[in-house]
């Protein structure tokens, strides 16, 4: 088995520090897809971070495989989204089938415009080993290889923890621990630390099986099927013509015997039929469990992933949930050790965590309940869902064979600002909702655009995108107006995100957004007026970029119109947005989104 | 939109398409209202037997058809849930 991938073997370093101990800032523990994206992240903040992990190569077999389009978003300011999309198999419509009628067709992304699709179907070795390849880049980020955490001890102030590697052990003192080591998560087991939920008595058959097969990429998911009666069954594509199939068993068979290939080969040849010819790459039978922590975080410990959160497979959240968790842990953590916000900040990542972990673990639930009905009139109203849906709208949108990672609206998180009464905005980019993507063009300032005559340019031979200009910092995203009342408050808001990144980390950058309508009128005009002029000052320095509005969708997503301007998270969260601010009101929204709360 | 009242009277033809909504929530994305729905429908059968599950459908059905009240629509209804899958 396994004909496709050879496993990389990861050599350990050697320790100097045997019997001794040693202080770092941040620990992380666990070189999965989350513990890996965690230390990219902070070590692309220059935040010194040492990576452990027990084993020596990346995930064996048959694990994550769904990568979500917020996850892609995320990856892609880490480094690492590029050779994840050009390997994997990018697919946006799934198909539902009840017997063998198709009964009910999603699309994840009906909208156009956005820069990453839907899915991207990838093996969990290839990711992690493209992390890996991104996290070798980076100088402020040590790897240890088996380096396994075999005692924790916290106090107010820092943990302490003992670490067992091949040629004996050391101790590390942290003023952070972050633990990303899994689901059964051995370093919350030392703490002592609860999870809890519900486990479902189903199991499920993974089959990776080899074939050269021209089904779509798209997702296909059978309630009943002729070749499988009774039961679901689930196909998904993966890079290097790798199929998965995912049988649903009940919970009265064994799964060391279903595991066996003659009783697998058999299962996979009645749902292809005799012509395809393919092999086994990877066999296993699995169950689950929808839980999670009371509290992702413990004073220095911090939780995140399959450790803090665990749910069913169908939705593919999590892996994708537990990269969300990074994202949002890694502003808040690099601004704590900054000293620029207080250590609350990190209080709003378990109370932001757990909202979007509760989000996924009923929607994996209702999931799960849809799929393996647990009553004989849980399983007549499935049925009878599923048989209506062929003629009736209403439940088509009720069969549920998986409600697929999409990223948590954090609407009530205190680190919003509430909109101001009389801002009205359209669409759905309320504080605290995560940024949508758009189509954008770059403004070219070139040195000599101090000359006010000029027309910028814009850059449209490659296409670029908004979220590219999100992310990483805070970023003040202002539509351009002409107004003069507005285009002061763009050169206050330059001078003070000049004056809070003068310590020379940017902190806070500045977005200008122009509208197509507007800039098309002013070349036609001669463009002489056309002049955000105390912006195009600053246009060498990289904190201010501005952009043109291409395809309208920035003025159609987030209603923009002339002197809007939002204020976005590092994690491409709204944090508040404006019809007309002040300087002052997006200073104290700033100051708010850091976790300065009571004042 | 849910019709209510006297909107509901006049509603001649049978809506088929989803419109759950529940105006005390916000939702983003549009499958939730109807899994709310059907989660807690399923939920008020948890502890029934099934002959109880019967007699509480039933119940549903009429308490749901007065709400409705309109003749054509009930027709409608009835004629959509007896030809399911044609």
């Amino acid at each position: 088995m396994l004909s496709t991938y050879t496993y990389p073997k990861f050599e350990n370093s050697g320790a100097a520090e045997i019997g001794q101990t040693i202080h770092r800032p941040v620990v992380v523990v666990g070189a999965g897809p989350v513990g890996l994206s965690c230390a990219i992240d902070l070590a692309q903040r220059n935040i010194p971070v040492l990576l452990l992990d027990d084993d020596n190569t990346v995930s064996v077999g048959s694990r994550g495989l769904c990568y979500a389009k917020r996850t892609l978003e995320i990856l892609d300011r880490l480094g690492a989204a590029g050779p994840v999309c050009s390997k994997g198999v990018s697919w946006n419509v799934g198909r539902t089938f009840l017997a063998e009628h198709e009964v009910y067709r999603f699309d994840l992304l009906p909208q156009p415009d956005h820069q990453f699709p839907g899915m991207v179907n990838l093996q969990q070795y290839y990711l992690e080993e493209y992390l890996l390849t991104r996290a070798r880049a980076l100088s402020c980020l040590e790897i240890r290889w088996q380096n396994k955490v075999v005692v924790v001890a916290r106090d107010e102030a820092c943990a302490q923890i003992e670490v067992q590697t091949p040629d004996g052990s050391y101790h590390v003192s942290c003023d952070w621990l972050l633990v990303a080591d899994g689901a059964r998560s051995p370093v919350r087991r030392m703490l002592g630390l609860d999870i809890e939920g519900r486990v479902f008595r189903d199991r499920f058959l993974i089959a990776d099986v080899v074939m050269k097969a021209d089904f779509p990429a798209e997702r296909w998911f059978w309630f009943d099927p002729p070749f499988h009666p009774n039961q679901s069954v689930l196909l998904h594509r993966e890079a290097d013509n790798v199929w998965r199939i995912d049988f649903q068993l009940g919970w009265n068979v064994d799964p060391e015997e279903e595991k066996k290939p003659e009783k697998v080969i058999p299962r996979i040849q009645a749902m292809l039929g005799p012509d395809h010819a393919f092999e086994l790459e990877w066999v296993s039978v699995y169950t689950f469990q929808c839980r999670r922590m009371a509290q992702f975080r413990h004073g220095q410990v911090i939780f995140m992933g399959d450790a803090a959160h665990q749910v069913s497979p169908f939705g593919a959240r999590g892996a994708n949930s537990g990269i969300q968790d990074i994202d949002n842990l890694g502003w808040k953590l690099a601004a704590v050790l900054s000293g620029k916000a207080p250590q609350a900040l990190l209080d709003t990542y378990d109370a932001e965590r757990t909202e979007a972990a509760d989000e996924n673990i009923l929607n994996s639930t209702r999931s799960t309940d849809f799929i393996t009905p647990k009553s004989p009139v849980s399983r007549l109203f499935r049925d009878s869902v599923l048989q209506l849906a062929h003629n009736l709208g209403f439940a088509r949108g009720l069969v549920n064979s998986g409600r697929l990672s999409v990223p948590t609206f954090h609407a009530q998180s205190p680190l919003n600002t509430p909109d101001r009464a009389g801002d009205v905005f359209a669409g759905r980019m309320i504080p605290g909702a995560p940024a949508d993507d758009a189509p954008v063009e770059r403004f070219n300032f070139s040195a000599a655009s101090n000359d006010r005559g000029q027309n910028p340019q814009t850059d449209s031979s490659s296409s670029d995108w908004l979220l590219r200009y999100l992310g990483g910092s805070f970023v003040v995203m202002a539509a351009a107006s002409q107004e003069p009342d507005a285009q002061k408050v763009l050169e206050d808001i330059t001078a003070w995100a000049e004056s809070l990144n003068a310590a020379g980390v940017i902190d806070l950058r500045v977005l200008v957004v122009h509208d197509l309508g507007l800039v098309e009128g002013e070349k036609a005009r001669g463009a002489a007026s056309f002049a955000p002029t105390a912006v195009a000052d600053h246009a060498g320095a990289s904190f201010v970029n501005h952009i043109l509005d291409c395809k309208k969708c920035l003025a159609e997503r987030y209603d923009l119109k002339p002197g809007s301007v939002y204020l976005m998270r590092p994690d491409q969260h709204v944090a508040a947005r404006w019809r007309r601010p002040s300087q002052s009101d997006i200073a104290a929204a700033y100051r708010r989104a850091l976790g300065h709360l009571s004042h | 939109m849910m019709m209510e009242g006297k909107d509901a009277v006049q509603q001649a033809e049978l809506i088929t398409e989803s419109h759950f909504s529940n105006p005390q929530k916000t939702y983003f994305y549009g499958y939730s209202a109807g899994d709310d729905f059907y989660e807690a429908l399923i939920a008020a059968h948890a502890n029934l037997s099934e002959t109880e599950s019967h007699a509480f459908n039933a119940r549903l059905v009429l308490i749901l058809a007065n709400h409705i009240g309109s003749l054509p629509v009930l027709r409608q209804a009835i004629n959509a849930a007896a030809l399911p899958d044609v």
